[in-house]
């Protein structure tokens, strides 16, 4: 901690960032709990095929007894156990008279005891996903939590209801939730239980318990408006890093619109190009067989460049812009951080006049130091561990995104293939009538 | 496959030779059976059909002389109206491979030499499917082709164009004992013997062959059906020429997009800790996969120029159906003629008018015509019907040999299409999975790349 050390209060610096129990934690006796303190990393690190990090099997039912089968043979990153396993599903539309509205099903499968059933499955709509991300920032300001897809679409660029939409939304939604349950203080977050288990959230949210913790309250109350004097370099490089890393994330996002659209046209031509070969097949009488293959060579190369084209729009892209999305959240947490050192550095010089001035110290220095130390632990966690997940993720979408190209070629390869045989027939033919 | 030279088609293939006692005439040596195929000089990209040609016995010139269209020069001179002109010449180079001392020629020709010896070709033999040339002008150009006539991209393929110009005359049947042929491949001064045979003369106006297909009443029936196939194969070619050069496009800038992830792979690696060598050894393999499209489009205008060989080759089968009509129609006019002749010498004898003449009717008006005077009108029509029905005789001789030679020398050229466009949609194919390979191998060390990010 490089933050001045004025007063000698019990800092969290001597211990390794994982061991750390939250001073200011409502949730204290949890933490304590070495199991649960480590929760799950998610599955997405296995090779599971899916760009996104869903896993492959979501329904399969977890009784309690496979579910620590499964996590006596999980071999993940940090050694952590997996014991609550979510996942987004199933959208539906609801039509009503107000309104039309899309759910989704939200199944929760635990062992946890915090949880009072194994299993859990309801159904939750965006605004549900909204209410609980700004619960989770409100109760746990000093901690990162993950995005959520875009709230807003404009009505009558983007169909709410699409299937493509839908589909990009709900893979978000499942990513997000799975971040949550993957965090070891987010996951215990008394608002997350609540989303995952409550019948009638509406309710819920009327009675307004926000549970906050001692420390949210007291990060809520840091008032803004102090300036920082020096930034700890550690944080300093998260920044630097973070504005490099959204930069090439934008050129990123750019080139690979520009590959799909380049992509798109090469279709349209395509689409052209493989009739003709029909037409002319039609007026010709030995080269019939042979050009009318070749038409359907084209198109079928056609249909398997529609659907590279067609996964890198709704894998790639969402994924990339949604880092996009994490990254302001990390900032913006980066951001609470200083203005927290601020505070206290500000109180810390007020401090000193005051001692010149013999008035007595007050004790909310010693409390703002706390409070930038915790802040300053649960960063450096959370920045580790989303530097981790970064790495995941990008390696299972790069690597996805190579796999789709592959698989492009090899249909093609496959289309091609075929007609070989079909074109030298005639010449062996020929050299047998010769 | 039908061989010119067995014995009974030699006497009609002597009759189409201009000058049988020409030098030429010593290296045919009319042979038995045994067939030593010319193999095609490395450097032809069009297909081996010329190999197939050069079946028929001993009548090949390829089979007795090594051609080749081995360079390209740029020159430049004053041209007709005194104006500096830059042009391209190309060497023509032979080597006749008869004995033991093979004897290598060379000489320069321009296109516009070509162009000649063409237009003499068509005029003298229009009963055959004249080979066509390489573009005149670059078309169904994409964007990265240049248009330019002086291009080095667009010479190299003439130079290939007009070897396999010459590859295609010298193994035909027929037209490889031309002796003007064998000038323009051996002489400088062959220009003067071009003009001599006066073939400018011979040939057919336009105009006169347009007025023909219009007003030929009865063609035969294959050649209508062949020219509608023509017509049918050159839209199609055309078409396909001009969506290929968009779909070439397009697949270039798909290709090179790519290259920008090597770039951005390489500058985001710099920030990474243990991401950083993956990332930067996928880049390099992105711009591997840039780089590679331009290979793969040059192969692919080797193919472009064979369906552009047929493009052309449909244009020289129409010539011989507008040839077929002139024929026909020239021959329909002169029955028609003898028949309203001996239509008139009929009225004449008998006294009636049953044809309307100017004649019958001021005499109608006038009177009738003195015995003298229609006794010197009957000899008058008798000579003219004398010469009528030789004229008709001679145009259905004519008209007979015409479709005899062209109908075989379209069965060749049958056979020859088939054969060519059938290799060049097998060479195509071949290349479009060299190209999916390649790709999966970029891919694939791509992704082994960003597996150990």
């Amino acid at each position: 901690m490089s933050a001045g050390n004025a007063n000698s209060l019990t800092s969290s610096g001597q211990q390794s960032i994982e061991e750390v129990s939250h001073p200011l934690s409502a949730e204290e006796s949890v933490l304590s709990s070495p199991d649960t303190a480590n929760a799950a990393i998610s599955l997405a690190e296995k090779d599971l095929s899916l760009l996104n990090g869903t896993p492959v099997d979501t329904s399969s039912p977890a009784s309690s007894s496979s579910l620590v089968n499964r996590l006596q043979l999980d071999d993940d990153l940090n050694g952590e156990t997996h014991d609550l396993f979510v996942s987004v599903d199933d959208p539906k539309k609801h039509v009503s008279t107000m309104e039309t509205y899309i759910t989704y099903r939200v199944t929760t499968k635990t062992t946890r005891t915090e949880f009072d059933l194994p299993e859990y499955s309801l159904r939750r709509r965006y605004q549900d996903f909204d209410w609980l991300r700004n619960k989770l920032e409100e109760s746990q300001p000093t901690h990162l939590v993950p995005p959520l897809p875009e709230k807003f679409v404009m009505k009558g660029v983007v169909d709410r209801f699409s299937e493509e939409f839908v589909e990009t939304r709900r893979k978000a939604l499942d990513k997000f939730l799975k971040r949550v349950a993957d965090h070891p203080v987010l996951s215990f977050n008394e608002n997350f239980n609540v989303f995952l288990t409550a019948k009638d959230l509406n309710s819920y949210k009327k009675q307004g318990l926000a549970l906050l913790t001692k420390m949210s309250e007291s990060v809520k109350n840091v008032t803004g408006g102090y300036k920082l004097r020096s930034r700890p370099l550690e944080f300093a490089a998260m920044l630097d890093y973070l504005d490099v890393f959204t930069q090439k994330l934008g050129t990123i996002d750019r080139i690979a619109q520009r590959i799909i659209k380049e992509q798109s046209e090469y279709l349209m031509e395509l689409r052209d190009y493989g009739p003709l070969y029909s037409s002319w097949a039609a007026f010709e009488g030995e080269l019939q067989k042979p050009l009318k293959s070749v038409s359907e060579c084209v198109t079928s190369c056609a249909t398997a460049l529609e659907e590279l084209t067609d996964d890198m729009s709704e894998d790639f892209l969402p994924v990339l812009r949604e880092y996009v999305l994490y990254i302001e959240s990390m900032k913006n947490v980066l951001k609470k951080r200083d203005q927290v050192q601020a505070e206290y550095e500000a109180k810390l010089e007020a401090i000193v006049v005051r001692k010149e001035e013999k008035i007595g110290v007050p004790m909310d220095v010693e409390k703002c130091q706390d409070r930038m130390e915790c802040f300053n632990a649960d960063l450096k966690a959370d920045w580790e561990r989303w530097q981790n997940n970064k790495r995941q993720d990008f390696r299972q979408l790069l690597t996805g995104m190579a796999e789709k190209n592959i698989q492009y070629y090899e249909k093609c390869l496959a289309a091609w293939d075929t007609i070989i045989p079909l074109l030298q027939k005639k010449e062996d033919m020929n050299v047998d009538t010769n | 496959m039908q061989s010119w030279c067995s014995g009974s088609s030699l006497a009609e293939f002597l009759q189409f030779q201009p000058n049988p006692q020409s030098l030429l005439y010593d290296y045919l040596q009319i042979k038995g059976a045994a067939l030593h195929v010319q193999p095609i000089p490395a450097n032809a990209a069009y297909s081996a059909s010329t190999d197939v040609q050069c079946m028929a016995e001993g009548s090949c010139l390829l089979r007795k002389m090594e051609i080749s269209v081995a360079e390209a020069e740029k020159r430049t001179g004053k041209n007709a109206v005194n104006m500096q002109e830059t042009y391209t010449v190309y060497l023509i180079e032979t080597s006749v491979t008869e004995g033991h001392n093979p004897v290598p020629d060379s000489l320069w020709r321009r296109y516009s030499e070509f162009e000649l010896l063409r237009n003499y070709l068509l005029v003298t033999y229009p009963f055959i499917v004249i080979p066509p040339l390489p573009e005149k002008r670059a078309e169904f150009v994409w964007h990265k082709l240049s248009a330019d006539n002086m291009d080095p991209d667009f010479v190299e393929r003439r130079r290939i164009g007009l070897e396999n110009f010459l590859l295609r005359v010298a193994s035909h049947p027929v037209l490889s004992s031309d002796k003007i042929f064998f000038l323009f491949l051996t002489e400088n001064g062959w220009k003067e013997a071009v003009f001599e045979t006066g073939f400018l003369a011979k040939s057919d106006s336009r105009l006169k062959a347009l007025n023909a297909t219009f007003r030929v009443k009865n063609p035969d029936k294959r050649f209508s059906e062949l020219k509608h196939y023509s017509d049918e194969l050159q839209s199609v070619t055309s078409q396909l020429l001009r969506v290929r050069a968009r779909v070439a496009d397009r697949l270039y800038g798909v290709y090179k997009v790519h290259g920008n992830y090597g770039r951005v792979f390489s500058e985001w690696s710099a920030i990474e800790k243990e991401m950083g060598d993956g990332l930067q050894s996928a880049g390099h393999h992105m711009d591997a996969y840039a780089a590679s499209v331009d290979d793969i489009l040059e192969e692919e205008e080797h193919y472009a120029d064979q369906l552009k060989e047929y493009l052309f080759y449909a244009e020289a089968v129409k010539a011989v159906c507008r040839k077929h009509e002139l024929l026909q129609y020239e021959l329909e006019t002169a029955s028609q003629d003898l028949a309203s002749k001996k239509q008139q010498q009929e009225e004449l004898a008998a006294g009636t008018v049953r044809t309307f003449s100017f004649k019958g009717m001021t005499s109608k008006l006038f009177g009738q015509e003195t015995p003298e005077q229609r006794e010197a009108k009957l000899k008058v029509l008798e000579e003219q019907i004398k010469e009528g029905e030789v004229t008709v005789t001679e145009k259905t001789l004519e008209c007979e040999e015409f479709v005899k030679n062209a109908w075989k020398d379209i069965e060749r050229f049958k056979e020859q299409k088939d054969h060519d466009l059938r290799e060049a949609l097998m060479s195509y194919a071949v290349m479009q999975i060299s190209m999916c390979k390649k790709g999966i191998q970029v891919w694939t060390n791509a992704k082994e790349c960003f597996s150990k990010m």
